[in-house]
This record gives C-alpha cells, sequence and structure tokens, in this order.
C-alpha cells in the first residue's frame, strides 16, 4: 500500500461527565477537557503498525472541526503519522457530509485504505465508514477487532452481534476499527516536539465543494431519565428475600 | 407511508430484534413491509409474515446474501428504495453495517439508535453514552433509521400470515468476500432479550473464574450472560458479550452486575433495565448510584449465598 487515510474526530474526553445545557440546546463543552476519539486513535495505531511492518508507505490524518482539533492532529502526529489536514469548521458537521468532504480528501490523497473508528463517542451514530465507503463504491469491513495484509489483500475480522466474521477485501477498501482492535501507543516527549515540524494544512469545507446544510434539526438536548436511588442489603438470603416480594424471581 | 424493515436473522431464524423494531415502527406505518434478505431463508419469511404489523414479506434468495454483507444487501435495499418513505433496521451489528451505506447511496442523513419515534419525522436518539436524549427531526424526504431494539417491546405474532413476494437482488460485483466466522454458541438465553441478565467484570480474575461464577447462577435463573469491556479485553468473556455504549444494549427485567465498577459506558449499555442488584467490593462504586438493590462486599462469597438463597 502506498497511502493510508485516517480520518479523526476531537471529542468530548470519554472520562468527562457531559453537561446538558438547561436551555436544552445542547451539550456544554466549554472549560471541558477534549481528546482524539477513542476508535480514531485505535485507526491511527492500526495504520502506523501496518506501516512499520512494511506494508505501507505513509500515514496521512485527517479532521475535520474546529481550530482546536489541529491538537488532536497533533497529537496523531507525534504517535508517527506523516502529515496532517484540518478541514476547519466551527459548527457540528453530520457524517453524510463527514463522508462527503473524505471522498473529496480520497480523490486528493488517492490511499488505498481509509482506516477509521467505527463511531464518535459523542453523536455515537456509527455511520461515516459506511457511508465514505458508499459513496466511492469501495468495499467495507466495519467493527474491525484484527487486520492482516496479505497477497494484496485485507483479512479482516469483524466483531459482530453472534461471535466473530472473517472477510477478505481487495484494495482500495474502507475498514472500521473496533476497541479489541488494538492498544494504541503513549507518546513520549520528543515524538511530540517533532511532531510540531510535520505538515498540518489547514483548509475550509468550501475548498472541497461539498454541501454540508444538516438534514436533521436538533430540537432539544435533555438529559435521560433519572433512577430513583435504591437500597443497600446486608445478605444474599434478604436480597433473594425482597426479589421476590418483588415479583422478580 | 409506507416502511421497509429489514429482518435480522441468520437464515433459519428471525431475530427477535426485528420483532421489536417492528414495534416501533408502528407508530408511523401499521402495515410495513419486511425485507428477508438472506440464503435459503424461507423459513425466515414465514415467520415475518405472521408478525402483527406486516404488512407483506419480501423475500430476497441468494447466495450473494448469506452472511448478509454490506455490499449486496445494500445494492438489494437501494432497488427496491423507491417504493418507500421510511427504511429501518433494528440497530443489530448488521443493521449498523448496512443502513449507513444505503443511506448514503439515498443521499439521506440516517438517525441512529431511535428509542422512541415522537412522529413520522422527528425522533429521540441517545448521544453521549447515553448521558443526554437527543429530539432530531429529519428534513430528508426519506427517513432512514437504525431502531435500538432494548427501547422496545416485541411485536406478536398473529394468525394469519401476510403474502411473501419474492424479489431479485441487482446484479452487481461485490468486492468484500466472505472468509468464515467463529459463532459462539451457547444454550443460555440470548443476551439482547433475556428477562435476566447475569454480567461480570474484572473482578472475575479468569476465563476459568468467570465461568465458575456466574455459569451456576446464570443456569439458576434462566438468565444470559454479560460482560464488561474489561472482562471482554483480558478474555476472561467472548466479545458478543460485551454490555455498554459499544457492545450490547440491553433492558432485562433484572440486571445482575458481579464486580463491575460501573463505568458510563458500561451503565449506557444497561441503565434501563427494570430492576438492577449490584455486587461490589467497594461501597464507592458508581455503580451502587444505579442499582436498585446493591450489596458491598466480596462476590465470590456472595454468589454463592446467593444461589444456596434462591434454592
Ligand atoms: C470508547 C470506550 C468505549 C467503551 N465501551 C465500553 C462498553 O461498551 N462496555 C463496558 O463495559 N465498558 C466500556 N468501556 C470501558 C469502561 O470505561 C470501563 O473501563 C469498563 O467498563 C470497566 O470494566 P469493569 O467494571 O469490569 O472493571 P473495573 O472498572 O476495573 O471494575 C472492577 C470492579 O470490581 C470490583 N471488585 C474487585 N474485586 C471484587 C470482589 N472480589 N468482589 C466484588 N467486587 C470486586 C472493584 O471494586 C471494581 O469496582 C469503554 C471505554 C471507552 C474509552
Amino acid at each position: 500500500m502506498k497511502t493510508i487515510l485516517v480520518p479523526v474526530k476531537m471529542v468530548l474526553d470519554s472520562n468527562a461527565r457531559p453537561r446538558v445545557r438547561t436551555d436544552e440546546s445542547g451539550i456544554d463543552l466549554s472549560g471541558m477537557r477534549m481528546s482524539i476519539n477513542p476508535f480514531c486513535e485505535i485507526a491511527v495505531e492500526e495504520a502506523l503498525r501496518l506501516k512499520e511492518a512494511g506494508l505501507a508507505e505513509e500515514v496521512v490524518v485527517v479532521s475535520i472541526g474546529p481550530a482546536k482539533a489541529q491538537e488532536t492532529l497533533r497529537q496523531a502526529l507525534a504517535m508517527g503519522a506523516d502529515r496532517a489536514t484540518l478541514i476547519e469548521i466551527d459548527e457540528t458537521v453530520e457524517p453524510l457530509a463527514v463522508a462527503k468532504l473524505l471522498r473529496a480528501v480520497v480523490g486528493e490523497e488517492q490511499p488505498d485504505l481509509v482506516l477509521l473508528g467505527k463511531q464518535a463517542i459523542d453523536d455515537d451514530c456509527n455511520q461515516t465508514g459506511q457511508m465514505l465507503a458508499a459513496l466511492l463504491g469501495w468495499p467495507q469491513a466495519t467493527f474491525a477487532s484484527a487486520v492482516r495484509f496479505e497477497d494484496g489483500r485485507l483479512l479482516v475480522t469483524r466483531e459482530i452481534d453472534a461471535g466473530l466474521q472473517r472477510l477478505s477485501l481487495p484494495l482500495p477498501a474502507v475498514v472500521t476499527t473496533d476497541l479489541r482492535l488494538n492498544e494504541p501507543r503513549h507518546c513520549a516527549l520528543p515524538n511530540i516536539m517533532k511532531a510540531r515540524k510535520k505538515p498540518l494544512k489547514i483548509g475550509a469545507p468550501a475548498d472541497y465543494g461539498v454541501d454540508i446544510g444538516r438534514r436533521l434539526k436538533i430540537l432539544a438536548v435533555r438529559p435521560p431519565a433519572g433512577r430513583k436511588s435504591g437500597i443497600r442489603v446486608a445478605t444474599a438470603s434478604e436480597l433473594v428475600g425482597d426479589l421476590r416480594a418483588a415479583g422478580i424471581v | 407511508m409506507t416502511t421497509l424493515l429489514i429482518a435480522d436473522h441468520d437464515n433459519r431464524m428471525l431475530s427477535d430484534a426485528t420483532a421489536r423494531a417492528l414495534s416501533a415502527l408502528g407508530a408511523i406505518d401499521d402495515a410495513v413491509h419486511v425485507l428477508v434478505a438472506g440464503h435459503q431463508a424461507g423459513p425466515v419469511a414465514g415467520q415475518a409474515a405472521k408478525l402483527r404489523g406486516v404488512g407483506r414479506v419480501l423475500l430476497a434468495d441468494d447466495e450473494a446474501l448469506a452472511h448478509g454483507l454490506a455490499e449486496p444487501v445494500a445494492v438489494l435495499v437501494l432497488s427496491l428504495a423507491g417504493g418507500y418513505r421510511v427504511i429501518a433496521a433494528p440497530a443489530t451489528s448488521g443493521g449498523k453495517d448496512v443502513l449507513p451505506r444505503v443511506a448514503a447511496l439515498l443521499d439521506v442523513m440516517q438517525v441512529s439508535d431511535v428509542v422512541r419515534v415522537v412522529s413520522p419525522d422527528t425522533f429521540e436518539r441517545p448521544v453521549y453514552a447515553g448521558n443526554a436524549v437527543a429530539v432530531v427531526q429529519s428534513t430528508d424526504e426519506k427517513k432512514l433509521l437504525t431502531i435500538r431494539t432494548s427501547a422496545f417491546s416485541a411485536a406478536g405474532v398473529g394468525d394469519v400470515a401476510v403474502p411473501v413476494e419474492e424479489v431479485r437482488v441487482p446484479d452487481g460485483v461485490w468486492q468484500a468476500r466472505f472468509d468464515g466466522e467463529t459463532l459462539s454458541s451457547s444454550d443460555r438465553p440470548d443476551l439482547a432479550s433475556a428477562r435476566i441478565v447475569v454480567s461480570g467484570g474484572r473482578a472475575l480474575g479468569s476465563a476459568e473464574k468467570f465461568q465458575e461464577v456466574l455459569g451456576p447462577l446464570a443456569e439458576r435463573l434462566h438468565a444470559a450472560i454479560g460482560a464488561s469491556r474489561a472482562a471482554v479485553d483480558a478474555g476472561y468473556a467472548a466479545n458478543d458479550l460485551q454490555v455498554g455504549q459499544t457492545g450490547k444494549v440491553v433492558a432485562p427485567d433484572l440486571y445482575i452486575a458481579l464486580g463491575i465498577s460501573g463505568a458510563i459506558q458500561h451503565l449506557a449499555g444497561m441503565k434501563d433495565a427494570k430492576v438492577i442488584v449490584a455486587i461490589n467490593k467497594d461501597e464507592d462504586a458508581p455503580i451502587f448510584q444505579v442499582a436498585d438493590y446493591g450489596i458491598v462486599g466480596d462476590l465470590f462469597e456472595i454468589v454463592p449465598e446467593l444461589e444456596k438463597a434462591l434454592g
């Protein structure tokens, strides 16, 4: 493979507790810790492993998001990616529009493989990779827990509801990552310094001639229904007594 | 408004997920068309034809559809799409794989993981691992929806079977090739639809202990077995047992969490259970904040006592 393209998204850190705005307009991200989406980080790691195994020449990362997402790209560069592009936009962009922007990036970069996270942990949509594959007319392997490249084909193990499924794909292809694909590396300080010098190009959605208008109107964002607080019981037999009394067992 | 529901099945049995998605769609359409795409899947079409709320069953039988791969299924659905205002699938691994592919080809922004149908164009869906619920209105002419099945009960079976019509898969070159599968076999009830789920976390310590502790309790309660991500990552349990934001979402009558701390990503998959029981030796574990009944203590001592108390 020559180039692997890895789209990455900046999201609210997975350890942070989202605050729902009282006016129901969305999640208040001000002052919150932002990080690379964990599934995207796994995708970067997998691309780097393919490169380090001599199976790909170059890893290019791309993000669609606000100026601050440069930090997310710098992190991917510090992990070892070669180049980065930010398509800068402050508003949130829906997966369909992201897929269209990525199609345009694929046109420029001509990658053999697009490796991306199966879902972003903010909107939890789980759509972008499949949509991109559709727009490109490429094969897809979603929810990958193992990826090998042999004799010009990708052999992907997928996590499915009933167990594991294995697919073999010709290139070019789209693969989306699941949690167990790998454990991403930590970035050493010298690499973080080096990453500052790696090329990071900044563009705008308009440069790609893509309509990114929203299709879904968000009418409200509310906190979920809470659970009422429960009770502590001292012993197993007390628990069984309570469950029986409530008709649960 | 006509609605097409893509059935989830294994060529022999229609899954419970399909019947649940059907009842979600009942708010939009009382005669949903169900598409069974598979190979030698005639029996599945027969089962779908008897579900209440189905108007017609479309059966596409083709070797290329044997494993539900995204490319042929998407092309098939696309060939039928013209007649439908709503195209939906349960949010199973199959539905999540295929439907966005169809949506992109139709230039529609999909609404994923619908937990409530507010009106034919407005839906509720969880975001941020269930820490918020978004109310979204689709402005696309066609609506493409995946349904979070744990939020709906299964549609019932009626006495009459609606007609089954055969449809053909358009010719095409399918690039991805099926290369085999390793399916978990279990005589336990299915995790996604079980009435009782017993789940284990990192505390179990090994695959042997996981089985030894959870197996008999699940057996006694006729429960399905679930696991936290930590337990799956460590190899104590199979990947298809993971409950959570990125695993399966369950809403059983009773969920028993053994040695699970209650990270938000885990709660995302089980906090809609009717009754939650937590057993954890750390009294400050966040799982206790959602538990109806909590026991602070060592699960290796309490679980055997629990079995004894159940008799
Ligand atoms: C992107 C992303 C997605 C994720 N998706 C999921 C998901 O889908 N599902 C999921 O579960 N997690 C998910 N996680 C992981 C999640 O954040 C937690 O790390 C995980 O749920 C922890 O699993 P655990 O509770 O088994 O382990 P721990 O957090 O280590 O908890 C173990 C618990 O066992 C208790 N314990 C130890 N010994 C005993 C004993 N003898 N008796 C009783 N109690 C004992 C401890 O007090 C502790 O509370 C995700 C994380 C990320 C970043």
